[in-house]
């Protein structure tokens, strides 16, 4: 019952985050110049008054801003994230079109880095306690990733992988035309999925290595040695559950972080994701599709945060026990 | 006779056969798929609503026009196969195609045309909307196939209005008693042309596929087009390297990456192909702000700036320095109108004769997000008037906001350009006549400059007939503009587009790359 309780909380806490961060966002948006009614005029070459006034009623953007949050929420609160008149599109189609491919991008990032990046910060540890070299080269080699900026990588694994060596492709998320085929996906995949774990591998590697190097050296490992466990058996079940702790909180905080990089990721492979679609709209202040990123991602981070908190109560069963949150 | 050699035998064979191998060369090749890039995405896919370059890229392949022009700006048929005009300038006459038909179906008649141009375009296209109110009478359908225009005073420029792959004809059947503006059909384009829309996957690509039906028998040639939407410079040249993208155009490549583009083997550069849209890249003077109100300023800024160098170093060749407000390729530029040379030692003299403090006031250059090179651009003028006194400060922002800045008057200077498009009256006059001092777009008349004199040459220009009287009035008008200068003209626009040579027929016309690739095809295509 206080399991349920404890994630009731979190819960309505995220709940309130998301609202919180739409209210946020819908005023800096509205508070930046750039009137969404004159550009799209302009691009329909239109030199008429007229004509944009009444694009700016049909959009509401003739009503008091409060009063205009006032309606977006409520239609939120209706399930209806508006409609985008640059795409002459309702913009939860506009997102749900490009939420596949962010979500492959991300979701394999994440795996990738955090998989790898804990199972190579337990080895250096591990190599460090022994005095062994290994320790150097992976400490080294995550310092290198994280001092690499994730669109250069990029960049020169292009060229590196696609224009020189002819291995990959070097745009896009398919090849077009042909039937579909996860191989042929994979492949697009492999290069923007490096590009944008590398530098969170980095941060991994050392926080592991760290987290365990302290659980390595608190007394009931010496008590499990004591008791003759195998020493495999210690550090991966008995050490590394304590030390997973920072870096579960670590990747339920890195989410954010992961979106803001997967669009430079998106832009240079020509990634169909929500992060380029997001960035278009801020071009042409289409605030619609620009607040439904908003809410996804939003809702995205906050969930998965309200997720590692859950597990971060697996792990250590102490947190949020008497009701402390 | 000469007795037989099987040398010289041998030898007429390997001619013959060479000759023949080349022959079956230059004969266009059907199938293949042509890569191109679609950058940016299109808002819309139909170029009558939305006549944005990157729309007409795509739609042009799709939806036909009237007609088109030849390199040397001459009207060549397309849905039109023949017109007249009266010797009074009053009545155009127009035959359409035989046999013609849109994707969907129906057959293409004087109907849709008389629909575009009298019901479809006014309500889109206010521009046009504006010249059909004042010059035509009516537009009549005389037959199935045939068109007339009757005006009401001769007005020079309707072909150019009616032509060119600006405004195609609209579907009737499609568009008739809906919202224009928002007709689904804007993003899955029906038209008459020689592909069919497939697909737009948003980020992505645009997918067209071969009209098995069209109007014209064995054409066109290339099985599909797809349009890839790759928004980073360096993986456009990277796709484009490695032959995934066929055709790059001026601007999808870096200014400073074309020379090395252009040198990869299989790769051809040419600048050909968009002699109708004659841009003109200048800087926008706000005439209303002092001391840029004192035409003698805007002269001594224009003295002040070394066009050649913005020429070759900063747009790096991809350019030639602007001799008048109109385009010196086209035939409304006067050959002798007087030019701003660079000479700081003039600049510096007329500041003086002006007698006004340049330095009195901080001079606002906005900047908007056009790329590298016009960034550079503005630093650089921000250098070259500091010897004149001036007190620039460079303002970056956002294309949004650059945009709303500019159309609401709020800047001092900022760079911009504009094509042509054939006759000044349809586009450049935008920029000077008095009554389109409008806050509505960057393109209409933000200098604030208002020229009695200049508005009633235009009036003139538009109702006099083409001949050496109405090239005497642009030339009349250009000197007057040349003066007062609210647009300090820098460059005009050369557009290199770099192509794999496989590419064959590509740059045929005026408006090439927006043509609708009927003859394009692949030597050798990819099965």
């Amino acid at each position: 019952m206080n399991g349920v309780l404890y994630i009731g909380g979190r819960l309505g806490k995220a709940l309130l985050m998301v609202v919180a961060v739409l209210v946020l966002s819908f005023l800096l948006i509205h508070l930046a110049p750039g009137d969404p009614a004159l550009l799209l005029a302009g691009e329909a070459g239109v030199d008429d008054v007229q004509f944009i006034e009444q694009l700016r009623q049909t959009m509401g953007l003739d009503k008091p801003l409060l009063q205009q949050l006032l309606i977006y929420l409520g239609n939120i609160a209706h399930l209806d994230l508006g409609y985008s008149y640059r795409n002459q599109t309702p913009v939860w189609s506009l997102i749900a079109e490009r939420l596949p491919a962010t979500l492959a991008l991300m979701g394999s990032a994440f795996v990738l880095s955090s998989v790898l990046g804990v199972t190579l910060g337990v080895l250096a540890a591990r190599a460090r306690q022994k005095r062994h070299w290994l320790d150097g080269l992976i400490s080294h080699g995550a310092l290198l990733l994280y001092a690499m900026p994730s669109f250069w990588l990029a960049m020169l694994l292009i060229l590196l992988f696609s224009v020189s060596l002819d291995w990959l492709p070097a745009f896009g998320m398919e090849t077009v035309g042909r039937d579909f085929s996860l191989l042929d996906r994979l492949q697009h995949l492999l290069l923007p999925c490096l590009s944008l774990s590398v530098m969170f591998l980095a941060l991994y590697i050392h926080l592991t290595r760290a987290a365990v190097l302290d659980a390595l050296a608190q007394e009931y490992v010496r008590t499990a040695h004591a008791k003759g466990l195998h020493p495999r058996r210690i550090l991966w079940v008995h050490v590394l559950r304590n030390a997973l702790l920072p870096v579960v909180t670590f990747a339920g905080l890195q989410l954010g972080q992961l979106a803001s990089v997967a669009l430079l990721v998106e832009v240079v492979y020509s990634w169909p994701g929500i992060g380029r679609l997001m960035y278009d709209s801020l071009a042409q202040r289409d605030y619609g599709v620009l607040m439904g990123g908003f809410l996804v991602i939003s809702m995205l981070v906050v969930g998965f945060n309200v997720l590692t908190d859950v597990l971060c109560r697996v792990l250590d069963p102490r947190i949020g026990a008497g009701g402390q949150g | 006779m000469r007795p037989f050699s099987f040398r010289r035998a041998l030898t007429s064979v390997a001619l013959c056969t060479a000759l023949l191998a080349g022959q079956a060369l230059a004969q266009p090749q059907d199938g293949g798929v042509l890569n191109l890039v679609a950058q940016p995405e299109p808002p819309s896919l139909m170029h009558g609503v939305v006549s944005h370059v990157s729309t007409q890229y795509v739609s042009g392949k799709v939806l036909q026009g009237l007609l088109t022009f030849d390199t040397d700006l001459n009207p060549k048929p397309v849905l039109a196969k023949a017109w007249t005009i009266s010797p009074d300038g009053l009545t155009y006459t127009f035959d359409l195609q035989d046999g013609v038909h849109w994707h969907d179906g129906p057959a293409l008649t004087a109907d849709d045309v008389v629909f575009s141009f009298q019901t479809f375009y006014p309500e889109v296209d206010k521009r046009l909307g504006g010249i059909i109110t004042e010059y035509v009478d009516s537009i009549t359908a005389k037959g199935p196939l045939q068109v007339v225009f009757h005006l009401k005073k001769p007005f020079a420029p309707l072909l150019s209005a009616l032509g060119s792959g600006l405004r195609p004809v609209v579907p009737k059947h499609l568009y008739e008693h809906t919202d224009f503006r928002n007709n689904p059909y804007n993003l899955k384009p029906v038209g008459t042309g020689p592909f069919v829309f497939v697909e737009w996957k948003r980020g992505a690509y645009i997918k067209l596929a071969k009209n098995p039906n069209y109007w014209k028998k064995g054409l066109p040639h290339l099985d599909s087009i797809i349009f890839h939407v790759i928004p980073d410079g360096s993986s456009r040249a990277a796709a484009f390297e490695r032959n995934d993208v066929q055709v790059l155009r001026s601007g999808d490549a870096d200014y400073a990456d074309l020379k090395r583009l252009s040198a990869l083997p299989n790769v051809q550069s040419s600048e050909k192909g968009w002699e109708l849209y004659a841009g003109l890249a200048f800087l926008q003077i706000n005439t209303r702000k002092p001391p840029l109100n004192n035409p003698k300023v805007r002269q001594a800024i224009l003295y002040a700036l070394n066009r050649q160098f913005i020429v070759d170093n900063i747009f790096f060749g991809s350019g030639k320095v602007a001799q008048g407000e109109f385009v010196s390729t086209t035939p409304y530029h006067d050959p002798q109108l007087p030019q701003y040379t660079y000479d700081v030692k003039k600049a510096k003299a007329l500041i003086a004769e002006s007698g006004v403090d340049v330095g009195a006031v901080r001079i606002r250059l906005l900047n908007g997000e056009k790329g590298g090179a016009w960034e550079r651009l503005a630093e650089y003028t921000k250098q070259a008037l500091q010897p004149l006194g001036f007190k620039v400060q460079v303002v970056t922002s956002d294309a949004a906001t650059w945009f709303q800045r500019v159309s609401d008057w709020d800047f001092d200077l900022t760079y911009n350009f504009i094509f042509q498009i054939g006759d000044p009256y349809l586009t450049s006059a935008y920029l000077f006549r008095s009554d389109y001092i409008l806050k509505t777009s960057p393109f209409a008349n933000v200098s604030g400059y208002n020229s009695p004199e200049a508005d009633a040459l235009w009036s003139k220009i538009a109702d006099t007939p083409e001949g050496p009287e109405r090239k005497q009035l642009f030339s009349q008008l250009e000197n007057v503009l040349n003066t007062d200068l609210p647009i300090a003209p820098i460059f005009e626009m050369r557009y290199p587009t770099l192509f794999h040579t496989q590419v064959k027929n590509l740059l045929q016309t005026a408006t090439s790359l927006n043509e609708d690739y009927e003859s394009v095809y692949l030597e050798a295509p990819a099965p």
